[in-house]
């Protein structure tokens, strides 16, 4: 059996403890909003695009360690990312929690050259199955606010 | 009969299992019971020995089963002193025996502007339905508030039944362990005209259940929270009721004709069990019944209150402000089911700290998200006990949470 070690690595307490960018952002920034059917934990994501770049994300809502940590380590790497760079990497990240995601127009070698940096602390999420919800949440979410983004 | 938690711990065979060389300590019955070996066997040996196709056909083989099946029924009307045995509908759950009630009651009996009473206590299986009926009738809900320490607030209660046509509520919380007053909330609704429906999916398992003395109208449990399989429910019903409601689902079983312009139903219970039941189930549910029966449910009382008592005790000596534990303090209103708080530390997180331990608890909205709200929590930590739980199984729920805040430092 995986050892709690696995799954709370410093860096994700780091996270959890101190959370980087709470709060909310007042329209136009998109606001899209999360839930965890396991544990009812809430999540929003508060999306403000400039000329197809992330100019600035918050995240607020309630969750546990990974949830929270993995919400704040999404809003530190997207920031300041285009679009497109911000897709593959939600599919790079939902990869390392073994989440499939069907063929588009991002090819398995632009998705791998992704740089994960810290995020790769929550590798550790997948040997604990359950838990992987709790991760993934603030990408869907994340998805979600990317998908009410008006047209370009 | 004296009540011994360590011999009936034996009959559960997966309790004495290990996991990583550990032993199991299982605190997640509100969640779903355990299972007994009498249980198991009595299902095993049903389908080795004499499982066949129930009601429709005519060799022995199949009279047998059909007796078997039909036995249980009586046993489970039995268990809850049921006037008659063919009140007792077998479902899939509690949640598809409130389903039935909603849609086939519901939809016959309630209109735009119709009022079904609620409590903010109710699981979603007691909430969403009625709002399916919000949404397609129009009908209106109202709600029993609840007092500090999670009791029913029953102050306001003969304005709220006032005109009511329904009051549904739970005979004790899945979430706060509180049980409620069922006879004088019955009282109360059929004062104002109201029909009653009680959630009594947590109750049945671990109390004496006497529908009469209740004076309900409908009654709803599962077999999987009273140390019966999984995939099998009953609805109690007056049978009054029952036979005036038109049918749940169609199709076989529960027909008396089909023709080609129409059709007649079956007389109750058949009319609201349409296709093939979960026989091996049902069959499992009266062997539940039998073992439990044996126990004495007044023992099972009994028991989980001292076992309460000394969980709550045990914690909050140990832990004092670091751990709130919701619902009332007064044993005589609770059940063994702890929802709690601790440390700050979120209820996922502690869950897998627990696991370390092999204490499996339950952490999350508990499918009460309206009550969950009103405790200011997304989510909490449930421990539950039942038979096959003593004090030891406590104090390693304390030792557990020990572990907990050193790991988040918080």
């Amino acid at each position: 059996m995986p050892g709690l070690e696995d799954l709370y690595r410093e860096i994700i307490l780091d996270h959890y403890r101190t959370p980087r960018n709470r709060g909310e952002l007042a329209p136009p920034a998109v606001r899209a909003e999360g839930h965890n059917p396991l544990c009812g934990d809430e999540i929003q994501v508060y999306l403000d695009v400039v000329d197809g770049v992330v100019n600035d994300i918050k995240v607020a809502g309630q969750g546990c360690s990974i949830s929270q940590s993995s919400a704040s380590m999404m809003s530190q790497a997207v920031k300041g990312k285009g679009l497109a760079e911000v897709r593959a990497l939600v599919r790079r990240f939902r990869g390392m929690m073994s989440v499939e995601d069907a063929e588009d127009e991002i090819t398995a070698a632009e998705t791998a050259a992704v740089k994960l940096g810290d995020l790769e602390a929550l590798q550790g999420v997948v040997k604990f199955p359950v838990r992987i919800k709790c991760a993934t949440l603030a990408w869907n979410t994340l998805l979600l606010a990317m998908s009410e983004l008006p047209a370009a | 009969m004296s009540f011994d938690a360590a011999t009936v711990r034996k009959d559960f065979p997966i309790l004495d299992r290990t996991l990583d060389g550990r032993p199991i300590v299982y605190l997640d019955s509100a969640n779903t019971s355990q299972k007994p070996r009498q249980v198991i066997d009595a299902m095993t040996q049903f389908m080795e020995n004499s499982y066949a196709p129930i009601n429709r056909s005519a060799y022995k083989l199949a009279a047998d089963a059909t007796e078997l099946f039909e036995g249980a029924r009586r046993k489970v009307g039995e268990f809850i002193n049921a006037p008659s045995a063919d009140e007792v509908v077998f479902t899939k759950n509690a949640t598809e025996s409130l389903n039935l009630v909603a849609s086939s009651w519901g939809r016959a009996n309630l209109h735009a502007g119709d009022v079904v009473v609620l409590t903010h206590m109710e699981h979603h299986a007691n909430i969403v339905p009625w709002h399916m009926l919000v949404a397609e009738r129009g009908i209106r809900l109202r709600w029993v508030p609840l007092t500090a320490d999670g009791q029913l607030d029953l102050t306001d209660l003969a304005t709220l039944l006032d005109g009511a046509k329904v009051f549904s509520f739970t005979a004790m919380s899945n979430v706060l362990g509180t049980i409620t007053p069922v006879k004088l909330l019955c009282e109360a609704a059929h004062a104002a005209g109201a029909i009653t429906i009680v959630d009594a999916c947590q109750y049945v398992p671990h109390n004496v259940t006497d529908v009469q003395t209740w004076g309900a109208d409908f009654v709803a449990f599962s077999s999987h929270k009273m140390c019966g399989p999984s995939g099998v429910g009953a609805l109690w019903a007056r049978a009054a009721l029952l036979d005036a409601m038109p049918p749940f689902l169609g199709g076989g079983n529960m027909i008396a004709d089909v023709r080609l312009d129409g059709f007649t139903c079956a007389p109750v219970p058949a009319k609201f069990e349409a296709g093939t039941p979960p026989i091996v189930e049902v069959v499992g549910m009266g062997a539940a019944v039998d073992y439990l029966t044996a126990l004495g449910m007044a023992n099972v009382r009994r028991h989980e209150m001292d076992l309460a008592d000394y969980a709550i005790n045990t914690l909050t000596e140990r832990y004092g402000d670091d751990i709130t534990i919701h619902g009332p303090t007064n044993i005589e209103v609770r059940g063994a089911t702890l929802s709690f708080a601790f440390r700050g530390i979120h209820p996922h997180d502690l869950s897998q700290v627990l696991d370390q331990h092999n204490v499996c608890v339950r952490a999350g909205h508990h499918c009460a998200k309206p009550l969950m709200r009103l405790l200011g929590a997304n989510a909490t930590a449930r421990a539950s006990f039942y038979i096959y739980n003593d004090e030891s199984d406590a104090d390693s729920l304390a030792d557990a949470l020990e572990g907990a805040s050193d790991i988040f430092g918080l």
